[in-house]
């Protein structure tokens, strides 16, 4: 069974919520940039999302952007990206990983490619931000062919006759975006939250994991009362940048403290 | 994909594009995150329906008429004519227009489609300022408030147009994210969207961005292309032989070449910054001549970028050509072969500025002496009755500390 609907269905069984966590691959480095995903399972992480960075992150507020750049300065690329989902399951065969990121270095790689080696590297899915349904022919729908999820983006401007296409072909779960604006920069209402996410469930049997704006164990446990899953990702990206030296590397503090947040944060969802 | 492939052989017209899904071909589309994706359609709704609005067309043409001053006039320029020996040189006098370059056509154009739709603010990127500057101005004549996003490079080195937006009453915001240039202003702009969907606008500045941005501004342009038309009909009785503009998004280019594209005696060469020279890497800002296609801003389009597909920012002297992409359409008549594009250095630019300062009495804007340092490689080669207009984008007043610091002088 495909890893993502398994620890949904796992989860479900339990009356438990899914703890989601995002980090930029090979952000501060890409050593420690593993030690922290290796870690991220055992700190309660129950899917991981991995960002594969880019240079112009339309979408994600300063905090991603300069985690993207990090990564970068320091020799990320895509086969790097890749190879850590490898030197991953090496020792995890479980805890489902989507990759996430722009559409632009694996429209380079090129995508048929790309497809390929992530479904071998062990990917369960994929957010691509800036692919729209539209274009679902030259990414969505080979990437479903080759077994990776396409998760989809839905937010609170995409009305009753847009979540129809939203939907269509999505797979593995649906990520509501809990604000109107980039990452990290404004905090959800939990009403309006509760409202979306009821009416997409209305639309579609997959579970509903919502994002963008956690950052306290308070709104990680009221947005989990709404939702299937909740997403975790400024407030991750953020520690890690507050851990480096002044020269922006890391330091032993660096793993330790965002596997720490990832403790507290998933903490409620935990104690069901 | 093949790009080649993917382009239609036998075309009956190159004016059709876009399809309904906003492609030339392989280029163009709505790449773009959900949260933007409503705002876009709804654009597209809007324009749509001013596009077939008498009233809409009536309303643009009289601010254009009184209030931007077109037809801004084509210029015989007889002195560098004279001086090059070859085909006959003439200027299309956009620098002429009400804030000093062809940016106003477009932003006149997209501030009456806010009003229509009941925006409240205005947003633009901007590179060089002219852009923003001419946003700022229409958003004064139009009493909405605005917000213009440039990089702080940019700011720094285009001071007097970033005090002209601020007398306009614009709240000019400096981007320092990335590297702090038009690419990074265009990703903060587009962020301000997506945190401000209900009441705000975005006024792009050139013929990129997720459809229907690329053609919308093409159309607001291609006034431009429409009056040359006329004007050398009127001038020579024929139409121009060769057509020569300076790319940086490529709006200008755009709107000069598309009422041509379908005149297949009229050949057209868009000029790319070529900075320091194609040869050195990431010294250039030529997307065509030394790009790969990629996705960037909503569209498809040829763009500057490393291997794993990251942007680079590449170089130009000019801020306003300083932009790793280029408008989709361009791409494709790329492709397609209908339009030649070349390329000129900081260098041959800075030699043209100030050619044309001396003999034709015109201080230009960096970004068309681009386009004039190719004409005067080109005119030279064809024949004295080879009719060649020269977009003339822009005027030079921002550029002169620019131009000073390089040319080593002091103001
Ligand atoms: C005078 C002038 N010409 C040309 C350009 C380049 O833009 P485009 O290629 O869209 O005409 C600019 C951009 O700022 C400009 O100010």
């Amino acid at each position: 069974m495909h890893r993502l609907a398994k620890v949904f269905e796992e989860l479900a069984a339990q009356d438990r919520k899914a703890f989601v966590t995002f980090i930029t691959a090979g952000d501060p480095d890409p050593a420690t940039s593993l030690e922290i995903l290796k870690g991220l399972p055992a700190a309660g992480a129950d899917v991981i999302e991995l960002g594969m960075p880019f240079s112009d992150p339309m979408a994600d507020g300063p905090a991603i952007q300069r985690a993207s750049l990090r990564a970068l300065h320091a020799g990320q690329d895509m086969h790097k990206t890749l190879a850590m989902v490898r030197a991953f399951r090496e020792t995890n065969e479980t805890t489902p990983i989507v990759l996430m990121g722009y559409y632009n270095p694996i429209y380079v790689y090129p995508v048929e490619s790309f497809i390929a080696e992530a479904a071998e590297a062990g990917v369960d899915g994929l957010i691509v931000v800036d692919v729209p349904p539209e274009a679902d022919d030259e990414l969505c729908v080979p990437a479903l062919k080759a077994g990776l999820s396409f998760i989809r983006l839905t937010t609170p401007t995409t009305d009753d006759h847009r979540l129809g296409a939203v939907l269509t072909n999505t797979s593995g779960f649906v990520y509501y975006v809990s604000i109107t604006g980039v990452t990290g920069t404004r905090a959800p209402d939990l009403e309006a939250v509760a409202k979306n996410v009821a009416r997409i469930k209305a639309r579609t049997a997959l579970p509903v994991a919502v994002g963008f704006g956690v950052r306290t164990p308070e709104q990680a446990r009221s947005i989990a009362s709404v939702a299937d899953g909740v997403v975790v990702g400024s407030a991750l990206v953020d520690t890690i940048a507050q851990s480096l030296d002044d020269k922006g590397r890391a330091t032993e503090l660096t793993a330790s403290s965002v596997l720490a947040v990832v403790e507290k944060l998933s903490a409620p969802l935990k104690a069901a | 994909m093949d790009p080649i492939a993917e382009t239609p052989l036998h075309l009956n017209s190159y004016r059709t594009g876009p399809d309904d899904s906003g492609h030339f071909g392989l280029y163009g589309g709505r790449f773009v995150a959900e949260t933007l994706m409503p705002l876009i359609l709804e654009l597209e709704a809007a324009y749509e329906a001013a596009k077939v609005d008498p009233s809409f067309h009536a309303e643009l043409a009289d601010l254009n008429a009184h209030y931007a001053g077109r037809p801004s006039p084509l210029y015989f320029a007889e002195r560098l004519t004279q001086h090059l020996g070859g085909a006959k040189v003439y200027f299309k006098r956009e620098e002429l227009n009400h804030t000093g370059s062809h940016k106003v056509n477009n932003c006149l154009g997209q501030i009456l489609l806010a009003k229509r739709m009941g925006k409240k603010r205005i947003i633009a990127e901007t590179g060089a300022g002219q852009h923003g500057v001419a946003t700022a101005t229409v958003a004064a004549r139009f009493g909405l408030p605005c917000v213009i996003y440039m990089g702080a490079t940019d700011i720094e080195r285009q001071k007097p147009n970033v005090f002209r937006m601020r007398l306009l009453g614009a709240e000019v915001r400096p981007v320092i994210s990335g590297t702090g240039t038009l690419k990074d202003a265009m990703n903060e702009a587009l962020r301000d969207w997506v945190s401000n969907v209900e009441d705000t606008f975005y006024i792009i500045g050139t013929v990129a961005g997720p459809h229907p941005y690329p053609a919308m501004v093409r159309d607001f342009q291609a006034v431009i292309g429409q009056e040359t038309r006329e004007q050398m009909l009127a001038a020579e009785g024929r139409l121009p032989d060769t057509l020569v503009a300076a790319i940086g998004g490529g709006s200008n280019a755009m709107g000069i070449f598309h009422p041509f594209l379908d005149d297949a005696s009229v050949k057209m060469f868009g000029v790319e910054a070529g900075g320091k020279g194609l040869d050195v890497p990431n010294g250039h800002c030529a997307s065509l001549n030394g790009g790969r296609p990629g996705v960037l801003h909503g569209n498809r389009t040829y763009l500057l970028q490393d291997g794993d597909g990251q942007i680079l920012e590449g170089h130009s002297i000019s801020a306003g050509l300083d932009y790793p992409g280029i408008g989709p359409e361009h791409s494709w008549l790329r492709d397609t072969g209908r339009v030649t594009y070349v390329s000129a250095t900081d260098r041959e630019a800075l030699d043209a500025f100030q050619l044309c300062t001396r003999i034709e009495g015109i201080i230009p804007a960096l970004e068309p002496a681009h386009a004039l340092a190719y004409v005067t490689k080109l005119a030279p080669t064809l024949p004295p009755d080879n009719l060649l207009v020269m977009n003339m984008s822009g005027r030079g007043d921002k550029d002169i500390f620019a131009v000073a610091a390089h040319l080593g002088m002091d103001i």
